[in-house]
Order: C-alpha cells, then structure tokens, then sequence
C-alpha cells in the first residue's frame, strides 16, 4: 500500500458509505429466521393437519398459530410447500 | 462485541451459534458487499439488495466450509463478485445491450480500490470515538458540517480542523502498521 495522504485518505472513506440499514437488519437477522423456518418445517413434518393449513393458506396457518411474520421465512416456505 | 476481535475469531464465534457475533460479522463486511455490487458491478438497486442477502445467506449456510478463518473477507468478495456476475449474466439474456455492461463490470481498479477502501475502514475503527464517527459522518455519510455540528454539539466552525485532526491520527495508525498486521489477520 502506497503512502496516504488527507486526498486519498478522503476518498477512501468515502468509497465505503453504509448499506441500507434494513438490509443490514435483515441480514443480520438470519439466524433467527432460520430458526424459526427450521421450527415451522420441523412441525409441519410432524403435524400433517398443520402441513395442510400451510399449504392452503400459508400466511394464514403462520397468523393462527402466532408466528411472526418474516417476509424471508414465508417466501421459503412458499416454495418449501408450494403454498398459496 | 469488542471492536478489536480479529476476523478469525469473529468467524469462529459465528460459527458456534453466536448470534452477537453474526450480527457484527454482517456490519463489518455490509458496507464492502454493498460497494462491489453498486460501484463495481453498478447494480441496480434491486438487484443489489438481492445479492446482499444472498451473500450474506450463503455465507451463513456454508461458513463451516471456510479454510481459513481469516480469509473471510476475500471469500465474501469472491461470492458478491460472482452472484453479481450471475446477476448482469441473466440481465444480458432478457436484454442485450446488457453485454457491453457486464464487459465493463467490475473493473479490478475498482475492486482493488474497495479493498483498499476497506482496510481503512478497518484502521478507522482503531481511532477514537470521535474521529470514526466525524470521519465517517463526513465522508462516508456525506454529511453537512452543519448536520454534523448538530449531531455532534461541536460548532460548526470547528469541524474542519477536527476533520483535518483525525484524518492525521488515521494516517499515522494506517502508516504504522507492519506487514503482519493485515486486517483480516490482526485488528
């Protein structure tokens, strides 16, 4: 690395603004989506009345039995069960 | 999370479920993920943000396959650089044009400029409080002096100087490093 000086120093930092604080929050937040994914298809394997209301209405099974609504969760589920 | 954990550490703790660690891992690497897509690859928006949470997804699934604990940071470069190849690949198939783009695409003096970027982030981050947050208020954020000062409580007339202070205590620190001191290695 060549020397630094006030310029290159300046536009170094600059070169790095941050990202998105939401996509920092979600990115961040993937161990605690994948928990919850890996817990809905543990059940739905388990409870096959549960497996069916998520493949009817997915949305609608996760609100009735209180899960949080994690867009990232619902769109692997979607496919997972090909779910409405 | 003590800001002096080294790369390999934090990878280590990741990996035995530390969610405290994940989450730090995710912002020290967000901003250099965030730039390769946007300036290197110029990315829409959309299919930068994309990309981000695929990075970061993968690297979650498969941090146990890493070699080298402290190679993650040119690992995470590797996968941005390839899943924003995937991206302007199936953009030049929907739309043509799109080749000259993905020709032109992540320019290595570009890349390599990040990854300069980065290690002074990194040295930043060896400052003291109040020089990483007016730097970075200044530069990366693109702040106002008067935004600053308000934020800051400082008056306005002062932030130049202060500026021009700490940009010397950023030179000293990135000058005085060894080559040892790598910044995936050592921090």
């Amino acid at each position: 690395m060549t020397a630094f000086n006030e310029e290159r120093l300046a536009r170094l930092i600059r070169a790095l603004p941050p990202a998105p604080a939401a996509w920092v929050r979600a990115a961040a937040e993937l161990p605690l989506a994948k928990a919850g994914l890996d817990e809905i298809v543990a059940r739905a394997e388990a409870d096959a009345d549960f497996k069916a209301r998520l493949v009817a209405d997915l949305e609608a099974a996760l609100e009735a039995e209180g899960y949080e609504r994690d867009p990232a969760v619902i769109e692997v589920l979607k496919v997972r069960f090909k779910s409405k | 999370m003590a800001q002096t954990l080294s790369d390999s550490e934090l990878v280590a703790r990741c990996r035995s479920g530390d969610q405290q660690a994940w989450a730090e891992l995710v912002d020290r690497f967000s901003r250099y993920v965030y730039a390769i897509s946007v300036q290197a690859f110029r990315l829409p928006e959309a299919d930068a943000e994309d990309v981000f949470q695929e990075v970061f997804a993968r690297a979650y699934e498969h941090l146990d396959k890493l070699r080298d604990d402290a190679a993650v940071r040119p690992w995470l470069a590797q996968l941005t650089r390839r899943l924003c190849i995937d991206r302007l690949r199936a953009a030049s198939r929907e739309r043509p044009t799109a080749d000259e783009e993905l020709d032109l695409a992540g320019s290595e003096e570009t890349l390599t400029m990040l990854e300069e970027a980065l290690t002074v982030h990194e040295a930043l981050a060896g400052t003291p409080e109040h020089c990483r947050e007016i730097l970075d208020r200044f530069f990366a954020r693109d702040e106002s002096y008067r935004t600053i000062g308000e934020a800051l409580d400082l008056p306005a007339g002062t932030i130049a100087s202060r500026i021009s202070r700490c940009l010397g205590r950023l030179r000293e620190l990135l000058e005085g490093r060894t080559e040892a001191d790598t910044p995936s290695g050592s921090r």
